[in-house]
């Protein structure tokens, strides 16, 4: 037994939605031994992996009762000089987003180093082997050059490597992942389980992962424990939760995860109308100058596309892929470089500010953040009738069809007086796309707009956009890093690669029958391929 | 390389701006440096004699063009008081200045940092407001007040420090000079400490919220550590443009200090000059102080892409 925690118990702070962060948790480590803590947000599954390293703070977050025995020592009853010979040597840590947990100032193989400086006495040279070794061992190419350079010059595999060789360099017994995939994409996330996984087989040591993600859970599991609310509700082997879950919320949890099968589509939906025709757009970013030693990236290019009323189309691909770009030159909140962009039978690629402000109604924007996109001085109803009013509409009318439409989405009317902070994350979202439908746009361009929320919201909020396109029959363009997602909504996917669209069509063709060897990497890097998971 | 050699060669035309700029507003002022140097009792002719012979009777456009013709072959021009070159007034009154300038940089660096460092390290205790309640105080004193009290506190009272004049190091000892240079120094220093300090702190506390910090404690890192190679690096970049801009600014406080404690430097010589309306002096001092700021911006500029490998320019 690597790790033992027995009835772990930590208070929040007065003033706290509830009394403890997590509750009577009790959860085992072995050696050798994947264990996945899964839970969406606010269940305490992270407070739990920082607690057993020491790292949150004490006057916060007080553990009020348990114990945390690492082989055997109980953890809550060290002090914090103590707790520093624990970790790093003893508990090795990787964290979400390896950008912002590594130092953008020092060299790579420095902050690797400082591990060894801390906790052993090897001289430079003997630290250096010892620095390569690990970077090899967690396949970065050519470790002596990777050595000396900083984060921002590496990929987001690699840095996430680097974190691993950090953690792993003292090989530690217990590994602590928080979230470790979370921020990489797809194909990235693959690399890095296997390589987690393969890592942890040849050291024999225990690894807590916490994730959200029941894909990643399926994909490395050994074993699961579920939590929510800060208490846990079920705990099992991987194939047990996987396909049958006891508790009620590990039911809901997992019903909730949309399937890497699309489902067999009508397409009644569909008008013949073009409602929004692309051709070769570009956008480069950044100029030659001068002197021609400027740099430009070429963000998109020669994409065209052409989207139907009540059609609701896809554009999935990896960060960089300028996915985001095109829907952001689509509704011009950036100029395209090139190329013409025709909404309902207007080309408003290049109309100036003055001449497009009179077409913004007809096409809309919904975020992938709602708690940075809602203004947090402005209550729910000015946000809503901002929009129209603007258009001309009076006042009582206004406030009449954001009523009805806060309705369709789910919020009651009543709250119409509240500020953003006073709704969850989930209802923010549906009063974002509130605000949208009220304009009753031909368009609304969802640029991850499920991807902040937690799973079983994202269900809810993905049966809405599916509801609001049947009622108003607008055109939607939903951008998503999301493969599951795209596969449950879309009546047509538009792959992209480095700015260019590598392959589109019909959602059951592509992902039945992909053409491109990109697609098919990004299909198959998609964690938890094995497990069926509901069709919406 | 390529950067470094744009950036100087754009330094011309500004250069060359503030010079028509420091030629225009010094002749709108009021004020006849030929009737002050003629005196009370001369006449109307006396006093245009003396503008004939300085070229200030001259169209203006005329005394420009040979100003600027002078300034092309390097020559700042002449006192029109003592006949002396800018140049050599300049060199004369230099090292008092310099000296007083680096001893207040080095002091404020020294204390403000760590000051401001353990400010944010304890953010939210009694270190931390006992810190910003200094740096308040710091803020609203005026220098020639506190100049007036640390002399009669140090010099008067207690006499451990001389009331006023300056050493140099080169020709007298170096304890004189540290003597008569540290009540100046504090002087001048404890408005930039002030600001420092603050500009640490709120830099330190930001990034100490940072990922990297917690990566660093979960190396098992000592907290010393993590505030010297993680987080002080990290905050610097706020911090240094604050000390360019605080060196920038000291320049009027040199002045003030200079009188307060009668030191002979380039203070002194603008607060003379000023008085005399000598034009001749302010024109060049002022280019003198524009090139110094240029340069110190400059310095600041690269010392980026030394703090912050990300930085390029």
């Amino acid at each position: 037994m690597v790790l033992k925690i027995e009835n772990l118990t930590v208070k929040l702070p007065k003033g706290a939605d509830r009394e403890f962060a997590i509750e009577d948790v009790s959860l085992n480590v072995d050696k050798g031994e994947i264990v996945c803590v899964v839970g969406e947000s606010g269940s305490g599954k992270s407070v739990t992996a920082f607690t057993i390293m020491g790292l949150i703070p004490r006057k916060e977050l007080t553990p009020t009762a348990g114990k945390i025995l690492l082989e055997g020592e109980d953890l809550l009853t060290k002090d914090n000089a103590e707790m520093r010979k624990f970790r790093g040597s003893r508990i090795g840590m990787i964290f979400q987003e390896p950008m912002t947990a590594l130092n953008p100032v020092m060299k790579v193989g420095k902050q690797i180093e400082e591990l060894l400086t801390i906790h052993t006495k090897h001289n430079e040279q003997e630290r250096k082997k010892i620095i390569l070794e690990a970077m090899d061992a967690v396949k970065l190419p050519d470790p002596s050059k990777i050595f000396n350079t900083y984060p921002h010059q590496l990929s987001g595999g690699q840095r996430q490597r680097i974190m691993i060789a950090m953690a792993l360099v003292l090989e530690p017994n217990l590994l602590i992942a928080d979230e470790p995939t979370t921020a990489l994409d797809v194909t990235t996330q693959a690399e890095v389980l296997a390589l987690v996984k393969e890592i942890q087989r040849i050291k024999g040591m225990g690894v807590l992962f916490i994730t959200h993600d029941f894909g990643v859970v399926a994909d490395i599991a050994d074993r699961v424990v579920v939590m929510q609310n800060g208490l846990v509700v079920e705990e099992g082997s991987r194939d047990k939760i996987l396909h049958s879950p006891e508790h009620p919320y590990t039911q809901m949890l997992i019903n909730s995860v949309p399937s890497l099968d699309p489902p067999d589509r009508s397409m009644e939906n569909v008008q013949d109308t073009k409602v929004v025709q692309m051709s070769s757009v570009h956008k480069t970013y950044g100029s030659l100058g001068i002197f021609g030693r400027g740099r430009t990236v070429k963000a998109v290019q020669d994409v065209s596309l052409d989207l139907h009323g009540g059609e609701l189309v896809g554009i999935v691909g990896e960060s960089g892929s300028g996915k985001s770009t095109l829907a952001r030159c689509l509704v011009r909140l950036i100029d395209p470089t090139d190329g013409g962009i025709m909404i309902n039978g207007k080309d408003i690629s290049t109309l100036s500010r003055s001449h497009l402000r009179p077409q913004r109604n007809e096409f809309q924007i919904v975020f992938q953040d709602p708690y940075r996109s809602l203004n947090p001085r402005r209550t729910i109803e000015q946000s809503l009738i901002e929009g129209p009013m603007n258009f001309g509409m009076g006042r009582t009318e206004a406030v009449a069809k954001a009523r009805e439409v806060l309705e369709i989405v789910g919020i009651s009317p009543d709250a119409m007086g509240r500020f953003p902070h006073q709704f969850s994350g989930g209802q923010r979202q549906r009063i974002c796309i509130a605000r949208a439908v009220v304009m009753e746009p031909k368009l609304i361009v969802a640029d991850e707009a499920v991807s902040a929320l937690d799973v079983s919201v994202q269900r809810q909020v993905l049966d809405l956009f599916l509801d609001i396109r049947q009622r108003f029959g607008m055109a939607m363009l939903f951008i998503t890093h999301d493969l599951r997602v795209a596969a449950q909504v879309c009546d047509r996917v538009v792959v992209m690669q480095h700015g260019k669209v590598v392959e589109q069509g019909k959602t059951t063709d592509v992902y039945n029958n992909p053409q491109h060897p990109y697609t098919k990497e990004l299909l198959a890097a998609a964690p938890g391929r094995d497990v069926k998971f509901n069709q919406l | 390389m390529f950067y470094v050699i744009k950036r100087i060669l754009a330094t011309i035309p500004v250069m060359v701006v503030v010079a028509l700029f420091v030629f225009c507003i010094i002749r709108l002022g009021p004020g006849d440096p030929a009737s002050v140097i003629a005196g009370d009792y001369a006449t109307a002719e006396d006093i245009q004699e003396i503008r004939i012979k300085l070229g200030l009777a001259d169209p203006i456009p005329v005394q420009m063009g040979k100003w600027f013709v002078q300034l092309a072959s390097g020559d700042l021009g002449k006192s029109y008081h003592s006949n002396m070159q800018v140049t050599k007034l300049i060199s004369q009154r230099l090292e008092p200045t310099l000296l007083l300038a680096a001893t207040t940089i080095i002091l404020t660096i020294l204390v403000a940092v760590p000051l401001g460092t353990l400010a944010a390290y304890k953010a939210g205790s009694w270190v931390d407001k006992f810190v910003m309640v200094f740096s308040v105080a710091g803020f609203s004193i005026p220098v020639f007040v506190l100049g007036y009290i640390l002399v009669y506190i140090f010099a008067m009272e207690l006499r451990w420090l001389p009331v006023q004049g300056y050493r140099s190091p080169f020709d007298d000892s170096f304890l004189q000079f540290v003597k008569h240079i540290t009540m100046p120094a504090v002087t001048l220093s404890v408005i930039y400490i002030a600001l420092i300090s603050r500009m640490t702190r709120a830099s330190v506390v930001e990034v100490l919220n940072e990922d990297y910090v917690r990566t660093a404690r979960a190396k098992g890192q000592s907290e010393f550590k993590i505030l010297l190679r993680h987080a002080l690096p990290n905050a610097a970049v706020p911090i240094v443009t604050v000390l360019g801009i605080s060196i920038a600014l000291m320049i009027g406080g040199v002045v003030v200090t200079e009188s307060v404690y009668n030191i002979p430097g380039l203070g002194r010589l603008v607060l003379d000059a000023v008085l005399s309306r000598d034009y001749g002096v302010i024109q060049g001092l002022i280019l003198f102080f524009s090139f110094i700021y240029i340069f110190i911006n400059l310095l600041i500029d690269l010392s980026y892409t030394l703090i912050d490998p990300r930085i390029r320019y």
